[in-house]
């Protein structure tokens, strides 16, 4: 550490250059830390969550959303292996008028207390007159238990009704206590399991099972022993199941989000690497002069990185520590929702974890070394006695980029596109944009060259000057254009990716919602659902020409995955209508077939003309895929088929949804009342299809804000870079400046000509992150968006708001290039900006 | 001792120095002059380590630079040459004192002793009593004494000075190269002034001349 002073002071003396790199890099470290600290908070929430339900169950028995038969229970209870079984019913509902969404579990009392005694409700006292027995409260079929987060989240105290959709009728409810285990969930409400079958019309059914072992027993044996047991659909999980599911479910959107904020980091690492290279060039006689009194190369080198690392590590610290607050502030506002939706209605709290955040610190550090790391190998290669009689501390080096390298690198991302999801992860990808962004920084000052060279050498002096410059020194001047084409790049590379997924959403939804009105028992697809009665009702509706109905269920097809959807609705034998991808292989006459989504393809392998297996009602059942359709919906994989196969094969005839035709000339809102009014007042919801697509595309937005914010911390961070650049590089060339007024330059002349620097610098870089975040949006969209969320897209070029954008970037580049010279070529400001920089 | 034999550097084939022979004994101090372009500089960069000549023998003090790696070199300007520079190459960010430590530090010396070697030299060239100024605050003139007692302040066997008055008015040459030639001498190290100027040569205890045939006297 002696030397520490000769070059850590360094820094204190170019304290706006280090100020802007400091900044950067706690901008880039805090978003990261602020994403991953409430996506680690809302997964820890999620998880405490499922292990205050699960309690002391080794095992669960889970299945589709519609249940199963309650006989297995009396089988499962029954075995050696088993010391205790608790059955459950759940049913997700909704509060009716509102959308406070509600998840009741029905539980045997008597055998929940073993198994999971967080769900066991305590009776409130309640002074409403009535006879009631506050002991047996518990087994009243009108009874309901909230936790104290749902009774907060409806506002209702014990003794209040409340009224909840249950299948096609409201259902009112007393608040009869509170879950003293469990009350920090704002969703969740227990009853008696009798009850909720009764209400929900599931009599004999159940939806899970709840195990604890014997003593001496292993889960592994016991699973082996009972799964012979479960009829087909049916499986044995670890509690901790569902956590890992949901972890994998959002792990591509967390890791895409971290990755945004990774980018938002290399722009600060293009700062720190701006910033070093230009005080580099600036100290090049100082740092010749160490060397020839005897520093090592190597030492000038790590000396050199140090001072990066050191910028790195306080950026690091200090961003680590905003990225709380951001966090904190997050958590407060959103829960634990970063737009997605995945951890919706959770309230969780922010931990802090040692190991994320010295992580987060050691890519801040890793930024600043990064940054630190070229300008530091070309000082430690320049040859000191050269150096030291040049005297001049403004020389340019010529550098003219490394294309070789840069093609190279450009290629390499091709072949990185086709390496397959890791984990579910699409590292290919990333390191495909990984490639194509250094790639592209490498080509700059080539390409930059090559632009300035075709530049007509004429018109004012100014002018002639900057081209000249650009062409002959482009090394310089095109640091300045890295952060600029960096966060171009990513801006680009997103609002193409986002234009196109939101085009295509669009026209998706045109296309799945083709009828005038959708009507339905409630949002949650579980305790909502149309009888046979009511659907005969709904087709004689004065002004109802067509009806279509789909049924949902849940399946479970592979331990450890998440459900998958299955949507029966009226398809026709060829999938006309369906949002098709690739040609269909419609399955001979008398057979059953499904339509898959891209999800299932890609998770399941299943394609067209395979014939696989489903479980329906308990059975397999042997199907055709035939074809792959388009849902941006369900990311776990949905299935459709025919409603008439549905009811065939399951007997079930009830269904959540149906689609309305109007007759010709029927008014639209008066047929929704007359549907409405087929059942209880506020039963039944209608939309039109129009305000379904606002909400949808409502939605879609808002799971991009974050990343709108991603993306402008880059801007700001990439334009902050053009004008530490500029103040650093005119701070620099104070003699050619001092030269060119003795020339007889104007002062006005001189700011002309770095306005002209700046704007051609900032084109190129401009030019540069179009070209690049084009790409990286093919890679997007086909690469990183297909093995993240299995969703293909069509492309869309917002080519306007682009061109306006870089328009703008171009304007703004310039101006910052001329607000520096005009602050380098103050006179009273001249030595103060030669001791700042 | 510095033994210099039939050195010889080319620059693109074009040669710069065809055989240069010289011998400086501890305690000598020698001027070397020569028309622009003649190789001075290019002697004076062989000589500290910063270049490799194409032929011939350089040795100090028995160490024949032939035979040391870059490392080597490196650790021996930082063990036993100093340097004055024509353009002082005063660290603006350090404090006088901290520029004249500047070799100890590099050598691994750091603390209070260090720091009073320094204040000894910067007293010794007259400045003793602004050894917390910054470098800003200093004339050009005063800016080269400290790079005298920097070259000085680590005992080094041969002190290299390059034009070291180049940048200063007559006045101020005359009382630096005074200074020079007495810190010089009394350090009892070896000394080589490049310099264009005659008079600045006359302060040397013997002037050489450069011309493209080789050093006379």
């Amino acid at each position: 550490m002696t030397l520490a002073p000769v070059f850590l002071g360094s820094l204190a003396r170019r304290r706006t250059a280090t100020l802007f790199s400091f900044v950067a890099i706690l901008l880039g470290v805090a978003l990261g830390m602020a994403v991953q600290a409430v996506n680690q908070a809302a997964l820890s929430e999620f998880g405490r969550g499922m292990r205050t339900m699960a309690g002391a169950a080794d095992l669960q028995v889970v299945g589709p959303r519609g249940g199963f038969d309650e006989g297995l229970y009396a089988t499962l209870a029954a075995r050696s292996e088993v010391a205790q079984a608790s059955p459950v019913l759940e049913m997700r509902t909704e509060r009716i008028g509102s959308a406070d969404g509600l998840r009741i579990l029905g539980i045997d009392l008597f055998a929940a207390g073993p198994v999971t005694p967080a769900l066991l409700p305590r009776p409130a006292e309640i002074q409403d007159g009535s006879d009631r027995d506050t002991r047996l409260a518990a087994l009243a079929e009108d009874s309901l238990f909230l936790s104290m987060a749902a009774r907060e989240a409806l506002q209702v105290d014990p003794g209040d009704r409340i009224q909840v959709h249950a299948e096609d009728r409201t259902l009112t409810l007393r608040v009869a206590g509170d879950l003293p285990g469990a009350p920090d969930d704002p969703r969740l409400a227990v009853m008696d399991i009798a009850a909720v079958q009764k209400h929900f019309s599931r009599i004999g059914r159940l939806t899970r099972i709840d195990l604890r072992l014997a003593g001496g027993q292993d889960a592994q044996t016991a699973r082996a022993a009972l799964e012979p047991l479960l009829p087909a659909g049916l499986m044995l999980e670890v509690p901790e199941a569902a956590v890992d599911q949901a972890a994998n479910l959002s792990r591509a959107y967390r890791v895409n989000l971290t990755m945004l904020a990774a980018i938002a980091l290399v722009t600060g690492g293009f700062l720190v690497f701006s910033a070093q290279a230009l005080s580099v060039v600036r100290r090049h006689t100082e740092l010749a002069f160490l060397r020839a009194i005897g520093l090592a190369r190597r030492q000038l080198f790590l000396w050199l990185l140090a001072e990066g690392a050191l910028v790195g590590l306080l950026g690091g610290l200090a961003g680590v520590a905003l990225g709380h607050g951001i966090a904190l502030g997050l958590l407060t506002l959103l829960g634990g929702d970063l737009g997605a939706g995945f951890f919706s209605g959770l309230s969780p709290t922010l931990r802090f974890s040692p190991w994320a955040s010295a992580a987060y610190v050691l890519l801040g550090i890793g930024a600043g070394v990064a940054g630190a790391w070229l300008p530091a190998r070309e000082a430690a290669a320049v040859a000191p006695a050269r150096a030291l009689k040049s005297g001049d501390d403004s020389a340019l080096s010529g550098g003219r980029g490394v294309p070789m390298l840069s093609l190279a690198m450009l290629t390499a991302s091709l072949p990185a596109c086709f390496i397959p999801p890791i984990q579910g992860l699409p590292l290919g990808g990333y390191l495909a944009i990984a490639c194509l962004l250094a790639g592209a920084v490498m080509l700059l000052p080539t390409l930059a060259s090559m632009l300035a060279r075709t530049l007509p050498l004429r018109g004012p002096v100014p002018a002639r000057l900057a081209a000249a410059r650009l062409a002959a020194a482009p090394g310089q001047s095109v640091i300045a254009a890295t952060g600029v084409l960096a966060s171009v790049a990513l801006v680009a590379a997103m609002a193409i990716m986002v234009g196109s997924f939101r085009d295509s959403v669009d026209v998706w939804l045109g296309q799945i919602l083709p009828a005038d009105l959708y009507l339905r028992a409630g949002r949650a697809q579980s305790a909502g659902s149309l009888d046979e009665a009511l659907q005969a009702r709904l087709g004689k509706i004065p002004g109802v020409a067509r009806v279509q109905f789909t049924a949902f269920e849940s399946l479970r097809l592979e331990p450890g995955r998440a459900p998958v959807e299955l949507l029966a609705r009226p398809v026709s034998p060829d999938g006309d209508g369906l949002p098709l991808v690739g040609s269909a292989r419609p399955a001979a006459k008398g057979e059953t077939q499904i339509w898959i989504s891209e999800a299932m393809r890609d998770l399941y392998g299943w394609r067209p003309g395979e014939r696989v297996l489903i479980p329906l009602a308990g059975d397999e059942v042997a199907v055709q895929v035939a074809g792959v359709w388009r849902d941006y919906a369900r990311q776990g994989g949905a299935i459709m088929m025919d409603l008439a196969d549905y009811r065939r094969l399951t007997g079930d005839a009830s269904v959540q949804t149906a689609a309305i035709w109007l007759a010709p000339g029927a008014d639209g809102i008066r047929v929704g009342e007359a549907l409405k009014s087929t059942s209880d007042s506020g039963a039944l919801e209608v939309a039109f299809p129009g305000e379904i697509r606002e909400r949808s595309l409502t939605i879609f937005d808002r799971t991009f804000v974050v990343t709108y914010v991603l993306e402008a911390a880059a801007v700001v961070i990439g334009l902050a870079g053009v004008a530490a650049s500029f103040a650093a590089l005119t701070a620099a060339r104070r003699r050619e400046f001092g030269m060119l007024r003795h020339l007889g330059l104007t002062r006005r002349q001189i700011g002309a000509m770095l306005a002209l620097e700046g704007t051609l610098a900032a084109g190129v870089g401009v030019l540069g992150g179009l070209a690049a975040g084009g790409a990286i949006s093919l890679i997007l969209i086909e690469v990183v968006n297909r093995q993240s969320f299995h969703w293909s897209m069509d492309l869309h070029l917002p080519w306007a708001s682009l061109l306006w954008f870089a328009g703008l970037l171009v304007a703004l580049a310039g101006l910052a290039a001329i607000l520096a010279g005009r602050q380098a070529m103050r006179e009273d400001a001249l030595l103060a900006v030669r001791e700042d920089w | 001792m510095l033994e210099i034999s039939d050195l010889q550097r080319r620059f693109d084939g074009r040669p710069v120095l065809r055989s240069v022979s010289m011998r400086l004994e501890p305690g000598e101090y020698v001027a070397i002059t020569g028309e622009s372009g003649v190789g001075k500089s290019t002697l004076l960069n062989l000589i500290a380590g910063l270049d490799r000549p194409d032929g011939g023998r350089l040795a100090l003090d028995g160490a024949d630079y032939g035979d040391l790696d870059e490392d080597s070199l490196t650790r021996l300007r930082r063990d036993k040459l100093g340097f004055v520079f024509q353009a002082f190459h005063i660290l603006p960010h350090l404090t006088l004192r901290q520029n004249v430590v500047l070799p100890l530090w590099l050598k691994g010396r750091k603390g209070p002793q260090a720091d009073r070697e320094a204040d000894r030299l910067l007293d010794a060239v007259g400045l003793a009593d602004r050894a917390d100024s910054w470098p800003r605050e200093l004339s050009g003139g005063e800016m080269q004494r400290v790079a005298i007692a920097r070259a000085l302040v680590h005992a080094p066997r041969l002190i290299l000075a390059d034009e070291p008055t180049g940048n200063l008015d007559p006045s101020n040459a005359a009382k630096v190269l005074t200074l020079l030639a007495e810190r010089i001498r009394a350090s009892g190290a070896m000394g080589i002034l490049v310099t264009h100027s005659p008079e600045a040569a006359r302060s040397a205890d013997r002037v050489l001349h450069l011309t493209p045939e080789g050093l006379s006297a």
